[in-house]
Order: structure tokens, then sequence, then C-alpha cells
């Protein structure tokens, strides 16, 4: 994980916000070849470079966006209605399995 | 014979109702050109002609019966291959989904079906929406119909094509930082970015869900209020969407602009190319002759805009692409291109513990200062004129190798989807024969106003007259 002991004091573009790509492909799951890794490396530094000039803007006094034009605490009946299909759900599925999706195993078998 | 590429929704309309032609007739005749055109442009990823045939065979059941039919019904038009669209494959562009076919509609595919328009096909573009020339498609690049070593723009850039060429009356597009105004503007169509929740999301594979607009393009401005008479309101399954009343977007669109008062943002004409500028500042002189009154306005944050978009957008898109697995539908996710997986790394390290404050959290504040800006602004004028593209329509591969060089092509487009509001982009002339086009933007839920902004300075120009010699 992102050590993020001092986050407070964080701020963009610093040492510390070089992307360790390494770990950041692992947090998004996202298989990339050495090629790639050279390449946004260096393509991503420059965009961080760019938008560190957010740290120009005092913002010390304003509070985050929420909803844009300010709908809030949006909620619908709880009422049952139809939904997909069972056979429908599976249809695009790569492997299923008696009716359901099959997922690569995630725990290991274990002699006992 | 009738010219199919002198049809807006408006003429087509009309000669179906008078019985002039019959909508099988005219979907065939879109179908034809399609098919041959989309070799030059590739501008389809799929094309569905026994759909259409189909929905056109109704439409005429429907007109042979007497029956009442809206303005959009028996017109052929095209949708990107981001809208969901039950039974017909949608790729998203991207290798990821090559084989999907979704078991739904999106909303507004389903309000399309439901005012019995006619499927041509779905349109290439930007995968994910990611880009803005389209040549980030895992499918190849589409070509502008007005210089075919050029660009359309993006991300919507088969749509705008697919116009541009009259292979289609209207074409559906997303706008995320651009992408329906942008191509548009570089393929001389009208192109809306309609108020963040006018149109519903359902269905539309989402990039960057708190900017993720859904627009179209036209011909012509008032088609292009027909369209959005159709596809604007709220939906219940977007929680986004708005409850805001759905006004006839054409009623009154010929009032004129006699009293209105438009902004100039000055931040947009600092830098901006000569020749745009001339363009663009003889636009707002002709709406000046109409009767409007024009000024400077100041929008001071304007300049981090793009910076504020590239972490919000970013960040969204990571978290929207994580569902891509490869257990429910489509392919793992070594299939995603390089732009995606540039934005995933990117939105992912935005995202991750210890650095949200630093990015999100600081842009989700400056987004707020973007937003006041205007909202300042609209107390002193009723809408604003600006450049959509601060260059012409680029040759392909000009920039593929430099994000940030293309990042940049969405400067004057982004800071709309930052602040919510709607924005139309009308083709305002040319250079060296090639198409530029201008923004009108308005406060939330303005786009009558818009139209009605932007239909008058059109009857006064027509450059959507002015056809891609193809």
């Amino acid at each position: 994980m992102v050590n993020n002991k001092q986050n407070k004091k964080i701020k963009m573009n610093d040492q510390r916000s070089k992307i360790d790509i390494d770990n950041i492909a692992k947090l998004a799951s996202l298989p990339l070849t050495k090629e790639e890794k050279v390449t946004f490396e260096k393509q991503l530094s420059e965009v961080l470079t760019y938008i560190s000039k957010l740290n120009e803007v005092d913002t010390s006094k304003v509070e985050p966006i929420g909803h844009i034009t300010g709908l809030v605490n949006v909620q619908r009946p709880d009422e049952p209605a139809p939904s997909l299909s069972q056979e429908d759900a599976l249809k695009n599925a790569p492997k299923t399995h008696n009716g359901f999706f099959e997922v690569p195993a995630i725990f290991e078998e274990q002699d006992t | 014979m009738i010219d199919i590429t002198d049809l807006t929704i408006e003429s087509a309309s009309n000669l179906l109702s008078k019985k002039q032609m019959k909508a099988e007739e005219l979907a065939k005749l879109f179908l034809a050109r399609a098919e041959v055109l989309n070799k030059k442009l590739n501008c389809f990823i799929t094309l569905t002609p026994d759909i259409a045939i189909d929905q056109a065979k109704r439409v005429d059941d429907f007109i042979a019966q007497g029956q009442k039919l809206n303005d959009l019904a028996g017109i052929p038009i095209a949708l990107k291959d981001l809208f969901s669209t039950k039974g017909i494959k949608t790729t998203a562009a991207s290798k990821v989904l090559e084989n999907y076919v979704p078991v739904y509609d999106a909303t507004v595919v389903s309000k399309l079906k439901d005012a019995n328009t006619i499927f041509i096909g779905k349109t290439n573009h930007d995968a994910w929406g990611h880009g803005g020339s389209g040549e980030n498609s895992d499918f190849g690049p589409s070509v502008n119909p007005y210089d075919q070593k050029r660009v359309p723009g993006g991300s919507s850039s088969g749509s705008a094509a697919a116009l541009a060429a009259t292979t289609c009356i209207a074409a559906t597009g997303t706008d995320t930082g651009g992408s329906s105004r942008l191509p548009a503007a570089f393929c001389n169509v009208v192109g809306l970015k309609p108020t963040y929740g006018r149109v519903s999301r359902y269905g539309v594979i989402a990039m960057a869900s708190s900017l993720d607009s859904i627009g179209h393009m036209t011909k012509t401005v008032y088609d292009n209020a027909v369209v959005l008479n159709v596809t604007a309101g709220h939906d219940e399954f977007d929680a986004t969407s708005s409850a805001e009343k759905v006004p006839d977007y054409t009623d009154g669109i010929g009032r004129g602009v006699s009293g209105l008062k438009i902004g100039l943002p000055k931040e947009y004409f600092e830098k901006l190319d000569a020749k745009i500028k001339k363009v663009i500042l003889d636009a707002a002189k002709k709406l000046e002759s109409l009767g409007a009154k024009v000024t400077e306005v100041d929008l001071p944050n304007t300049q981090y805009g793009v910076a504020t978009y590239y972490i919000i957008q970013p960040s969204e898109v990571s978290s929207n692409l994580a569902r891509y697995d490869g257990v429910r539908f489509g392919n793992f996710r070594d299939s995603f291109g390089s732009e995606a997986k540039r934005r995933i790394i990117l939105g992912t390290f935005t995202l991750s513990s210890g650095y949200y404050d630093a990015y999100y959290l600081k842009a989700m504040k400056v987004r707020r200062l973007i937003r006041e800006d205007y909202l300042k602004a609209f107390k002193n004028v009723d809408c604003l004129i600006c450049p959509v593209s601060p260059t012409l329509p680029f040759k392909i591969g000009e920039k593929v190798d430099d994000p940030l060089a293309m990042y940049l092509a969405d400067i004057y487009t982004v800071n709309a989807n930052l602040a919510g509001i709607p924005a139309l982009a009308v083709p305002c002339g040319f250079i060296d024969d090639l198409p530029v086009g201008m923004q009108i933007v308005g406060p939330d839920f303005s786009e009558k106003l818009l139209y009605q902004i932007g239909y008058a300075y059109e009857q006064e120009t027509k450059w959507y007259q002015q056809k891609p010699k193809i």
C-alpha cells in the first residue's frame, strides 16, 4: 500500500508524489508491459507537473463541490420491480458454471 | 430526385408526413451512403441495416394508418458506440468490449426508439470517450470529411464525421470535457453539451460520472432543439438526472437576440490564434448587429480548468473502469488500449491513500471556484461566446505521442463540464477550407436561450450549407 503516514503534508508534485507505477498498476489490477511502464512514467510525470499548477490557488476557505447543480438526498420508493433475468445477466459472461459467474480462484487449495 | 445532403430533420420530416417519400426509401438512401462512405471515413463500428429497415417499415405503417407522428419519426440517426443498445453490439470503441451485446437499452436509446427514429448504426469514437481526436479508438481513427488527412475531433469523432458526410441526419454524442462540441466544431455541425443532469446518463457507458453529459449533433440549431425535446428529462434510473421541467425547445426559437447581453470572456481570447479569434469576434459582431449587447467579462480561474479536469476526470475514469474485470462481460484488463491504461494509472494514483486530499479534493475545491466565476458572470450577461478549439482540425498522427498536447485541445471546453452548465457549439465559418465553431455558453438549464441565440446567428450565416467534398 501507499505510505500515508504524512498524508496531510503531501502537496502536488513534491518528491513524494512521483507515481510508483508498479504499485499503482497493482492497485488498479492492470497488467502493463515494461515498455508501457517506461513510457507512462515519463508522460505522466509531465502531466503531474502541469496539474501541479493548482498549488497556486488558495482553497483554504473553499468547500469541495458536490452535485454540480445542487441535487441532494435523492431517493426512490423502495419497491421491488422487475429486473434482469438470470439468463440475461449471464449472457455476456466469458465463463459461467451452473447459472453462476465463474471467477478466478482467490484462495489456493490446501492439503489437509 | 432529392439530394439527401440537403436534408435536415425539419425538411425530412416534412417529406415523410406529406407522403412525398416513404421512410423505407429514405432509410435505404442513407444506408447505402453510409455503407460506401464508411470505407473512406471509418465513422461506424457497426452498421445496422436490418434494424433500420424494420424500424422504417413500422413508420410507414403508422403513416399509412394516418397516425400523427412526432418530428423524429423516420429520421435516420447514428448512435455513438458508448450508448447501450439491446441486441446490438456496443464496444465503447475498445477491444475490452469487442463482443459485448447489451441486454438493455440506455434511456436515451429507448426514447429515440419510442420516437420512431431509424438506427443507421453505431459510431466510432475515442475508446471509452478518452480523447480529442478520435485516434484513440481501438478500431482505427475516423477521418474528417472536410479533409481526410485530418481528425474529425473527439471523442465523438464518428458521430460528427457520419453527420457531416450525411450518412445520418442526427447523431448522439457524449460530452465529458468537450466530446460533442469539439468534433461538432471540426466538422461544421451543431453540437450540444446539455446541463449536467438534463439528459439521463443511464445505460451510456460511464467515463467520469460527475462530468458526463449526454449530447447530440445535428446540421442545424432547430434540429438540435427537436432532438433535445425527446432526450431531455428526469429518469428514475439516473439519480443525478434533474426533475427540472422540460420546455419545448423549439418554441420561440425565432425570437431573436434583441436586447440580450452577450459576454466575451477575455481569458478565452488572450492567447487565441489570430485567425480563429477574428472568426469568433466576427460572429459576436453579427449578433451585435442583430441587436445583442456585447461586453467583455472576466472568468479569472479559467486557466486552472485543464489541470482541474485532468485530476477529476482520470480519477473517476479509474473508478468506472474498475468494473471491467472480464468476469461478467468483456475481455480481461490487458485488452485496454494505451490511453485508457494511462488514465487508469493517473486516476488510481490521484485517488490512492495519502494523495486523495492533495489531488482529487483540491481539484473539487478549484472546481467550485470555476463554477462561481460563471455564476458571477451570469449576473451581468445572459450568455457567453467563446471559441470551441484553440486550433483548426489537426493532422492525423500529429499529437498521438504527446498526451499533454492532446489534453490541451480541451482548454476551451472543459470548464463548462466542470461548472455543469450547458454549451452549444455552432459553426461560425471556415479558415483555409477547414471548419471553425463557436460556443454559446449559458447558466444551468438555459438550453432554450442558447438555441434562440444560435438560431438567430444561423439564419444570417447558414454555414451548414457549405458541405464537404467527398
